[in-house]
């Protein structure tokens, strides 16, 4: 842990630098205080420096609730690493807070012996009284048990700032590049790269650009000069496969994903979609796409958002829809449609906490049922998850390859903590993305709407346009083979069984799921989708302590893969891990008559590494207490 | 969208052209005869419909293949199974979201959307609302009966105050809408009302709407004869049309009456008042213009009603403004010329990039 760095430069070994592995920092303020914005930067300096890293951006649903109180703090925790990382961190190992609310919200999670530094110009008497403190946090013994820093930080920019031809209200929204600048001097960053993207993203604004690299210089040189701080840290390179990295969260990739599976396919992207949190951010960023044949549609409602794709789909473009919870359960209808009518249809459902409007801003896995069971009738369409963040572009991507292939709908199931989680991404190679071979019927001989193909069941994409197979579709059940509506008993069952198998057979095209650990034992921890790091990182550190505990994520849900029934049976407990009250779990017991145990958590945040541990160690029947475990690390 | 080149296929032989000039071969109203029985209740007014549909629409000089007809549900919406074109019978009320994501997706076919007074007023009204104001380009025909005819019976949202129905056994309360109000005040730039039995006025409003680029609305007086007979019987049956109906035509008066002695014009205080004309004179009848670009005058047409006022049928409103597609396409080729087409490797590269290894 204090290892000097040979690598950091002599003019800043004034003050020792020592070298950690790892470290968990959370930001924290009034949701006006900049903390998302300070939190990225933050992030991309460690990105750039060579870590892994994941984060976890976590604020209110309000834009802005009143200054000063609990229901305004915002927060952005980054974890990066020298090691693989693979959860945003249990607790943080450093605070930063604004405001006396952000240190109310947030203290109780830091790590006992942790750092706090605090903005203490903002602990006026009235601050402290919105926050629900009956004395001073920073003088009635609240701190006794971590590291802290007191900084008036309100101070420290106006005296930096003076005569900067801002107004005073302005010079204190330089607050958090202040905040920022000590954090990139504690951290040994360098500060040129910050400064040019200061400049970048302030460049229409010369006066806000200067103030505020002023503001980010001053919060770097008081780490410099003060005598507070007694060392500084490095954290160094993390061994990442070689390769071009980026910086990415989940809705990011996922946008990405969907137009480099379009481009693949040959064909247009069409995207109907209706503001919703967390979803917004892939119609932000599909929408800038016009220059790669992307047209995005902003619909008048969640339900013209899913239709207007479906339209999209029958006259051949490819056809996504992204929305949340609230959103799908709207569209669910129209899902309903694309079953029927077999037609290529995305849905991305970014899930929040629910029910209802719910937790809008906040993460949960609870749209499971929705997704494979939510719709009237004998519904099926293929389900699949990202695990991480950059996997959302290899999930965006394979949903477009499996709706075009078996003509069906296939919903993605993203979440609050992937999409606004980043993580440093390889990027793929663009070769060795493989090409989704789409071909529109033409052959007007034998052409029936509903005749299938022998393997995969798909019925043709015959798309309007195209000269001698004029037909009618709809949502009328269908004759097989003709696809004239059709009342028949035997035939919808028929129908019924087809639609069925179709899914089932996708069972073919996806990958087996990989066991992490032996693949036999005491403990199968099974997880899905935003989970994976927290319930990968648990189950690392059980076998570390010897544990027979091991763990597959499932990135397919509908259809299962193919081994999972006999990877399940290999172990003596299925644990199934998930944030809902139990999804996944009722799905396994189903299919596979196992009697799995439900690990849960909904909190509306991810879970911690450490809940998992404890959780499975009480499953194992282990002797030791909790509390005293080790971290494995 | 930029890339519908791609997938087209050109036109067959036997087929007309999509409207480019290549050759043309002549269609016929059989050609747009599917093989389905048609099962509408005997005697119902969507036949006409289909009838004058199927007459007009061989005349367009765009190849079948190029057709598409969507529809929600309700007895209208039965209307693509008929056309041997390429069709789409979706879900309730929303046609317009569906056939707008069909011409977006490939602005070269003429898209048509077939729909109800429920469907497109009650459970769609707001896909209905929305297609009208974005000028989206599509042929919306909306079979007015004022009943829902499909569930058997109950009061619509053009059911009348007080009408009775199975489930308003002691009459409606709810005020009823007008289609052709509804359609203006949405700035719809094609709006035209018909009646099913004027087979003259159906086919010559079919054939504007089919001509006009943006949103073609067309109000059709349809009679359900099993749940709501005669239900225009008061305004468009033969013997007493020409005394209640007035006929809008661009650039003529606003005049009507068996004798064509009545007119109407606008009072200083904005209400219509009807004034003698005397017969083979405008008098003071004001002159039917289509092509104002200001909503106002359409709908206060569009508020005259029997009994106190005939019941204008014809084109109210012909104005042309961009449609949504052209709008996107335009915007598409700005950016494509500002930004360059974009390659896959430029997406991916983008932001801040740094090497390991």
């Amino acid at each position: 842990m204090t290892e000097k760095d040979p690598t950091v430069p002599a003019q800043i070994r004034q003050v020792p630098a020592d070298t950690i592995e790892h470290v968990v920092v959370r930001f924290a303020g009034d949701s006006g205080d900049g903390m998302q914005l300070t939190g990225t930067e933050f992030t991309k300096s460690a990105a750039i420096a060579g870590n892994d890293l994941a984060t976890f951006p976590d604020y209110p649903a309000e834009i802005r609730a009143p200054a000063g109180t609990l229901a305004g703090v915002s927060g952005y925790q980054v974890h990066f690493s020298s090691n693989e990382v693979f959860t945003s961190g249990d607790e943080p190992d450093v605070l930063v807070v604004m405001n006396p609310a952000a240190l109310k919200v947030n203290l109780a999670d830091l790590t006992v012996g942790g750092v706090v530094i605090i903005n203490s110009g903002t602990f006026t008497d009235q601050n402290i009284a919105k926050a629900g403190y009956s004395s001073n946090p920073l003088s009635d013994g609240t701190l006794a048990k971590y590291q802290v820093f007191n900084i008036d930080i309100n101070k420290a920019v106006q005296t930096a700032l003076e005569g900067s031809g801002l107004s005073a209200k302005e010079i204190q929204r330089c607050k958090n590049y202040y905040a920022l600048g000590l954090m990139f001097w504690l951290y040994s960053r360098p500060t040129q790269p910050e400064i040019d993207a200061i400049n970048q993203k302030f460049k229409k604004n010369e006066l806000f650009a200067k103030a505020n690299v002023s503001a980010f210089n001053a919060g770097y040189n008081y780490g410099e000069t003060t005598e507070m701080f007694v060392s500084r840290f490095v954290v160094p390179r993390a061994e990442l496969e070689p390769g071009i990295y980026r910086h990415i969260t989940g809705n990011e990739a996922t946008a990405i994903g969907l137009v480099a599976a379009a481009q693949r396919a040959g064909l247009p992207l069409f995207y109907g979609s209706y503001p919703i949190t967390p979803a917004s951010d892939i119609l932000h960023a599909l929408s800038s796409y016009r220059n790669y044949g992307v047209v995005t549609f902003q619909a008048e409602d969640e339900i013209a958002a899913v239709a207007s794709a479906l339209g999209a789909a029958f006259a051949g473009s490819i056809a996504v829809t992204g929305t949340s919870g609230p959103g799908v359960a709207l569209k669910q209808e129209a899902i309903g449609l694309a079953v029927m009518t077999e037609l290529p249809l995305i849905i991305i459902n970014v899930q929040r906490g629910g029910p209802s409007t719910g937790l809008p801003t906040k993460t949960e896995q609870a749209d499971l049922h929705q997704a494979m069971i939510g719709r009237n009738g004998e519904s099926p369409i293929c389900v699949i998850a990202p695990s991480t963040p950059a996997d959302c572009f290899t999930m965006a991507f394979e949903a477009i390859r499996l709706a075009t292939k078996y003509m069906c709908p296939v919903m993605l199931l993203s979440d609050g903590y992937l999409a606004n989680g980043a993580e440093p991404w390889k990027l793929p190679e663009i070769d060795t993305l493989p090409r989704i071979p789409v071909k529109f019927h033409t052959e007007v001989e034998g052409f029936y709407p509903y005749r299938r193909d022998a393997v995969t069941l798909a019925r043709p994409w015959a798309i309007p346009g195209t000269p001698g197979l004029e037909h009618r579709i709809g949502g009328l059940e269908k004759q097989d083979v003709t696809g004239n509506v059709c009342y028949d008993a035997a035939n919808h069952e028929h129908m019924c069984l087809l639609r069925q198998e179709k899914i089932n057979r996708i069972v073919a095209d996806i990958p087996p799921v990989e066991v992490f650990g032996d693949e036999s034992g005491d403990v199968l921890v099974v997880g899905w989708g935003s989970t994976y790091g927290a319930i990968t990182h648990a189950v690392k550190m059980l076998r570390q302590r010897g544990e027979k505990v091991s763990s597959v994520h499932l990135k397919y849900l509908n259809p299962f893969p193919a081994n999972l029934g006999t990877v399940l049976a290999r172990f003596k407990k299925v644990v199934v891990a998930e944030m809902n009250l139990g999804q996944l779990v009722w799905h396994l017991r189903a299919k596979y008559l196992v009697d799995a145990i439900a690990v849960t958590k909904i909190q509306g945040r991810p879970f911690k590494v450490q809940e998992i541990v404890v959780r499975v160690e009480e499953i194992l029947g282990a002797k030791r207490p909790a509390y005293a475990v080790a971290d494995a690390e | 969208m930029g890339t519908n080149g791609e997938h087209q296929v050109s036109p067959g032989a036997a087929t007309a052209s999509g409207g480019n000039g290549s050759p043309v071969v002549k269609l016929t109203k059989k050609d747009f005869v599917s093989d389905q029985d048609v099962r509408w209740c005997p005697g119902c007014g969507d036949y006409s419909v289909l009838a004058q549909v199927q007459k007009i629409i061989p005349e367009l000089g765009i190849a079948r293949e190029n057709f598409v007809f969507v529809s929600g549900i309700g007895c209208s919406s039965r209307f693509p199974y008929y056309m041997n074109t390429y069709g789409f019978h979706t879900i309730h009320g929303r046609a317009p979201a569906i056939a707008s994501g069909v011409k977006i997706a490939r602005p070269d076919l003429q898209v048509w959307v077939a729909t109800g007074d429920g469907d497109a007023l009650s459970i769609g009204g707001n896909h209905f609302i929305h297609c009208l104001r974005r000028n989206m380009d599509l042929k919306i025909l909306l079979f007015n009966n004022r009943i829902y005819g499909l569930t058997k019976g109950q009061y619509s949202p053009t059911s009348e105050i007080g009408k009775k129905t199975k489930s308003t056994p002691y009459g409606s309360i709810d005020r009823p809408f007008n289609p052709v109000s509804v359609a203006l005040a949405a700035e719809a730039t094609f709006v035209a009302r018909a009646i099913d039995t004027d087979v003259v006025g159906l086919q010559s409003v079919l054939k504007r709407a089919a001509d006009h680029r943006g949103s073609a609305f067309v109000e059709i007086y349809q009679n359900c004869n099993v749940f709501n007979d005669g239900a225009w019987e008061a305004v468009a049956e033969k013997s007493v049309r020409s005394d209640r109906v007035v006929v809008l035509e661009h650039g003529k008066p606003l005049v009507f009456g068996k004798a064509r002695d009545k007119g109407i014009r606008i009072r200083p205080d904005m209400t219509p008042e009807v004034i003698a004309v005397a017969p083979g004179t405008v008098g003071d009848a004001m002159i039917h213009d289509e092509k104002r670009d200001e909503p106002f005058y359409p709908f206060f047409l569009s508020r005259l009603a029997y009994p106190d006022y005939p019941e204008p049928v014809g084109v109210f409103r012909a104005v042309r403004r961009p449609t949504y597609d052209e709008l996107i396409s335009q915007q598409g080729e700005t950016v494509v010329a500002k930004l360059g087409k974009g390659d896959l490797k430029g997406l991916l590269h983008a932001g801040e990039i740094w090497r390991v290894g």
